[in-house]
């Protein structure tokens, strides 16, 4: 048997274009694969036999040269996405046996592209969670630690779907990104991590966490199968009332966009205290490769980026705040049995939801609450409008802004777990960009000295992400591995 | 702005999450270390800034006026703890 | 007069606001495709957003929100081009999400004014604003000794809500306002006002001050759906105000409930918890925009109004004030009675819609449009009366009669050998029978008892079994008698 551990998506469908291997030969190896390395826990729920029912489709679709986009390309689906007649539980055990009787856009986009469903991939429970440690079903392990002899974790909210790409046990997974849980999760684990422009996706049955944040988009090996699988992800779509009715380009044109003479914001407040001084370093050298490919180097000024995580960190939970009231144990999810009414209330949320979750809905509903709207909330959604306002300004000086995706490398599990705070604090690079909508890729630079994988985040203007995708091909090009 | 025993009471019955005393006293801090944190939100001056609703600036699609039946009775009770005779059941509602 | 209630110390005036609930006659949700159809199977008309299922989003309904806006125009009110949708929340069994979708501070339509009649007098009375809001699902709770049941066929229909300024001091003009809200409603369509069903309920917000004192705390009465039972509820819950205050006690700001078995409010507890609803933006939906054009082109749809319909019957077929309202209130019955009065009396084709047409309908209980009643077929037996070809007193006998026979007036007189004597020389056949099998009478009426000639006239009028014209009958009666 082949081995396709590292096999890109598409280095995949060329292969099974040129009839080098089945579909069903895929499939079957992951499935193997994902068997083995259960310890990793990057799945909640396995679909091995719809995989290889899906399979044996796309194989005959690829005989009578009816391929779809990703024909045959054996995916992981978040946890997040509910899947018709497939368990969906977002991590949590409030949801631990919801089964959804209907599909959300992405993952039926998906399907209908050919890509097969191995699973449902691990996560912190409602995406609230940069470590993967929040999860009902257990944390995901990193799979980069046995380099270093240490469980590491794999980021979050998408761990599952990180952990499991980087492992080799599918092909390409699907994130879902509030304040960094894509881009981050890429980052620890040597990945290419996609937040598309808020609305390019649709958030029909993604379940939801922020809904003015969240926002789905791939976690790949390469940023040409990013490009893949974003391509097969988007779309209008008229169930959701915030998706974008922007034309939808052909993202593979990336290939064909020159950086040469593009300018490229270096913002000097992401240069914060504690910033990893291996990531400082990876940070300048891709200031050089774009340097050398012709495109010009600024400077700029996003002033308000000390406050987008403190913003973030009271719009998040207010809405998160009423989106998960629906989990009452009334019809559907854990219920928690009482006499009265409200006891079922309190005790169905207060055993079904986890501490972190908790923690956030607590903070969610204080600070809409009577007496301290204005306080918080409201100065929260000012402050958004500065942050955005910030990004916009630049957006006239630069075409693209580099980054680091995050200020340390992937940590050991059971660290951070002190102090909330400390653990909010991975998202600071990242959640600027997820109050502004935009759309910002984070690619694999370089390496720290233990060898952990470093990333860098490109930053774009709305709906351009082909500039992101571009620019992320350099990086690829130029980092030497 | 600091949160106290009451205040966590009161919040958590808002939100209908049951916490027990030890969850109680450790939220007393967790939350007061947090929004300690992010009151330094206060020192932005925001005057004549108006509030960003959301970043999506397309104007809203509607829907027309058609009615569609997509799901039977037995799917939209599958998942639920409890019904009976096609209806949801919860313990009993005082007014 | 104003209305006054004496309490033991003092006289007492209520002051009195309502909020009045119209669901939109649209044929799905507000926010989904789910059907709005009345009466199916529990939780058969539920779409992923009214069960609060996760990952659903909502999607709005466009004739709702045209509606909303016919609305606010024939409330003469400011038609807002950008509103909100918030999220109120509150957990209960019969709301899924968690929240209701409202509008809170900035509603799709703001201040106006309806005009209401109040013996004779023209009363204008403010609204504050009107907002489009998901209806709730409906809990049962006495089908069970232990458990609530939850149907949610009705959770996200689209609701108008109706707010008026505290500006009505008497339940009849409570009652009235709801009656004009509800023929203006009827009228453009957007709610059929069916308050049986609870397509219309009101709020009803009241309070008692001293005459000069500022306004009272108030109390809300939730949920009040017939005209009657507002009345009512008023009636017992400002006299409740007077006791409590004139006792030296408090009123408490608070949501109560209208038992009409009792016909008394009682404190509603369950609504007391928490009164924090943290009303935010809904992140799933972009502000709602209404372009000029589109108002423009809903203010062509707009009808002619009740006020508009009464000031034109006044003018144009010289209707009093009093009988144009009873017309114009309902729609079906101004067309109705547009299309009989052409080239007839407008003041017999009043009387006889609002006195047989009004009573044979609540009789077969249905309203004019539904009933099937072409107005040629009264229009017709008018005609029949004025030209004195039946009797006023035969046409009210046969009515309920003829409305349920094919005929047509002149047909169906016939058939039934209803037509009206009129030849004299037959009546005075008659007359000179009745005159001469009575002699005695005859003298007498002679010698001075002029009582008699009633009794002349019944006799004519029994021979001829009530055909005889009875106008004719007195003239010829006086001639005989006096020669």
């Amino acid at each position: 048997m082949n081995d396709f551990e590292n096999l890109s998506i598409s280095s995949a469908i060329e292969g099974l274009a040129n009839k080098n291997f089945t579909s069903l030969e895929l499939t079957e190896f992951f499935i193997k694969k994902i068997e083995k390395n259960k310890d990793l826990n990057c799945f909640i729920t396995s679909t091995f036999d719809k995989a290889i029912e899906m399979a044996k489709i796309s194989d005959q679709k690829i005989k009578e040269n009816e391929a779809r986009p990703l024909e045959g390309i054996p995916i992981g689906m978040k946890d997040l996405f509910c899947t018709n007649g497939v368990r969906t539980t977002a991590g949590s055990k409030i949801l631990e046996n919801f089964v959804p009787f209907y599909e959300s856009t992405v993952s039926n986009n998906l399907w209908n592209s050919g890509a097969i469903m191995l699973g449902k991939t691990n996560m912190d429970e409602f995406a609230m969670g940069s470590a993967n440690t929040t999860s009902f079903f257990g944390n995901v392990k990193n799979p980069l630690g046995s380099k270093v002899n240490k469980e590491l974790v794999p980021g979050g909210s998408s761990g599952g779907s990180a952990s499991a790409v980087s492992s080799g046990l599918c092909l390409g997974s699907t994130g879902s990104d509030t304040g960094g849980s894509i881009r981050q999760p890429a980052s620890f684990c040597g990945l290419v991590g996609l937040k598309p422009t808020y609305g390019r996706c649709s958030r029909f049955g993604m379940i939801a966490f922020a809904s003015s944040l969240d926002q789905a988009g791939p976690i790949t090996k390469t940023v040409e199968d990013s490009a893949l699988m974003l391509q097969a992800m988007v779309s209008f779509d008229k169930r959701d009332s915030t998706s974008s009715r922007q034309s939808i380009p052909d993202f593979s044109d990336f290939k064909k966009l020159s950086i040469k003479g593009k300018r490229i914001g270096i913002p000097k407040e992401y240069m914060i205290d504690g910033l990893n001084s291996d990531i400082k370093k990876i940070w300048d050298s891709g200031i050089s490769w774009f340097k050398s490919e012709g495109a010009e180097i600024l400077e700029i000024s996003l002033p308000h980026t000390k406050s987008a995580l403190p913003t973030y960190y009271i719009i998040a939970p207010a809405e998160a705040s009423a989106n998960l009231a629906r989990y009452d144990g009334i019809r559907y999810g854990f219920r928690h049995n009482a006499d009265d009414l409200n006891d079922l209330y309190q005790k169905t949320r207060g055993f079904g939801f986890g501490k972190e979750v908790k923690r956030r809905l607590m903070i969610g509903t204080y600070v809409l609450s009577a007496g301290y709207y204005d306080a918080y909330y409201l100065k929260a959604l000012k402050v958004r409008k500065l942050i955005s306002q910030d990004f916009e300004d630049s957006f006239q000086k630069c075409d693209l802004i580099l980054t680091p995706t995050t200020p340390n490398v992937a940590f050991a599990i059971g660290e951070k777990q002190t102090n909330p705070i400390e653990m909010y604090l991975n998202d600071v690079l990242t959640v600027p960009a997820s109050l502004a909508g935009l759309p910002a890729i984070s690619v694999p630079s370089g390496f720290n000295s233990e060898k952990l994988p470093i990333g860098l985040q490109l930053i774009g203007k709305p709906f351009d992400e082909i500039s992101v995708l571009a620019a992320g091909a350099v990086i690829e090009e130029s980092r030497g591995f | 702005m600091s949160i106290d025993n009451s205040t966590v009471k009161k919040v958590a019955k808002l939100a209908r999450i049951e916490i027990n005393e030890e969850e109680e006293t450790t939220l007393i801090i967790e939350l007061n270390n947090i929004l300690g944190w992010v009151d330094e939100l206060k020192q932005v001056n925001t005057d004549s800034v108006e509030p960003m609703l959301s970043v999506f600036n397309e104007s809203m699609q509607m829907r027309e006026d058609k009615a569609e039946s997509n799901f039977d009775n037995n799917q939209i009770l599958d998942n639920s703890p409890e019904s009976n005779s096609g209806f949801f059941v919860v313990p009993k509602v005082v007014e | 007069m104003t209305y006054v209630i004496e309490g033991k110390k003092d006289s007492w005036q209520v002051v009195l606001g309502l909020e009045v609930h119209a669901q939109i006659s649209s044929k799905s949700k507000l926010f989904s495709v789910a059907s709005t159809n009345w009466g199916s199977d529990p939780n058969t008309q539920v779409e992923l957003v009214d069960c609060g299922m996760p990952g659903a989003l909502p999607v709005i309904n466009e004739y709702c929100v045209d509606q909303a806006v016919l609305t606010g125009l024939s409330l003469n009110a400011e038609i807002k081009k950008m509103s909100i949708f918030d999220r109120k929340n509150y957990f209960y069994p019969d709301l899924p999400q968690g929240y209701q979708i409202s509008q809170f501070e900035h509603p799709i339509v703001g201040r106006g004014h309806i005009n209401i009649e109040i013996e004779g007098k023209v009363k204008k009375i403010g609204i504050t604003r009107l907002h489009l809001e998901q209806d709730a699902g409906k809990s049962l709770h006495d089908q069970d000794i232990k458990n609530s049941y939850i149907d949610l066929n009705r959770s996200g229909c689209a609701l108008m809500e109706i707010v008026s300024e505290p500006d009505l001091s008497s339940p009849i003009e409570a009652a009235e306002y709801v009656k004009k809200l509800r023929s203006i409603l009827r009228y453009i369509g957007s709610c059929d006002g069916n308050m049986e069903k609870g397509n219309l309920r009101a709020d009803v917000n009241v309070s008692v001050k001293r005459e000069g004192e500022k306004l009272g705390t108030r109390c809300e009465i939730k949920n009040v759906n017939s005209i009657k039972f507002i009345q009512q509820a008023i009636e017992f819950e400002a006299k409740r105000q007077v006791d409590i205050i004139e006792n030296g006690e408090k009123i408490i700001q608070e949501t109560r409930l209208f038992d009409p078995n009792k016909c008394e409010t009682r404190s509603m507890r369950s609504k007391e918890e928490s009164h924090d609803y943290r009303y935010f933006p809904d992140p799933d939906l972009p502000p709602l925009i209404i372009s000029d054009e589109k108002v423009i082109s809903l203010k062509e749809k707009l009808p002619e109004l009740p006020d508009e319909k009464k000031d034109r019957f006044m003018r144009e077929f010289n209707l009093s004030s009093y009988d144009a309202e009873v017309i114009v209130n309902d729609q079906g019955t101004a067309n109705f009675f547009e299309k009989i009065v052409k080239g007839r009396d407008s003041k017999v084709v009043t009387n006889w819609i609002t006195g047989e047409v009004f009573s044979y309908l609540k009789k077969i209980n249905k309203d004019i449009k539904n009933s099937g009643i072409a107005p040629e077929k009264i229009g017709s037996l008018i005609d029949l009366i004025v030209d004195e070809k039946i009797s006023n007193r035969q046409a009210k006998e046969v009515f309920e009669e003829y409305m349920k026979s094919m005929d047509d007036a002149t047909t169906f007189i016939e058939k039934k050998g209803l037509a009206q004597l009129s030849d004299q020389s037959e009546i005075y056949k008659i007359i000179d029978k009745v005159l001469s099998d009575n002699p005695k009478m005859v003298d007498d009426y002679n010698n001075g008892k002029e009582k008699l000639f009633g009794f002349f006239i019944g006799q004519v009028m029994k021979i001829s079994k009530g055909k005889a014209n009875p106008k004719l009958v007195n003239e010829l009666l006086v001639k005989r008698l006096k020669e």
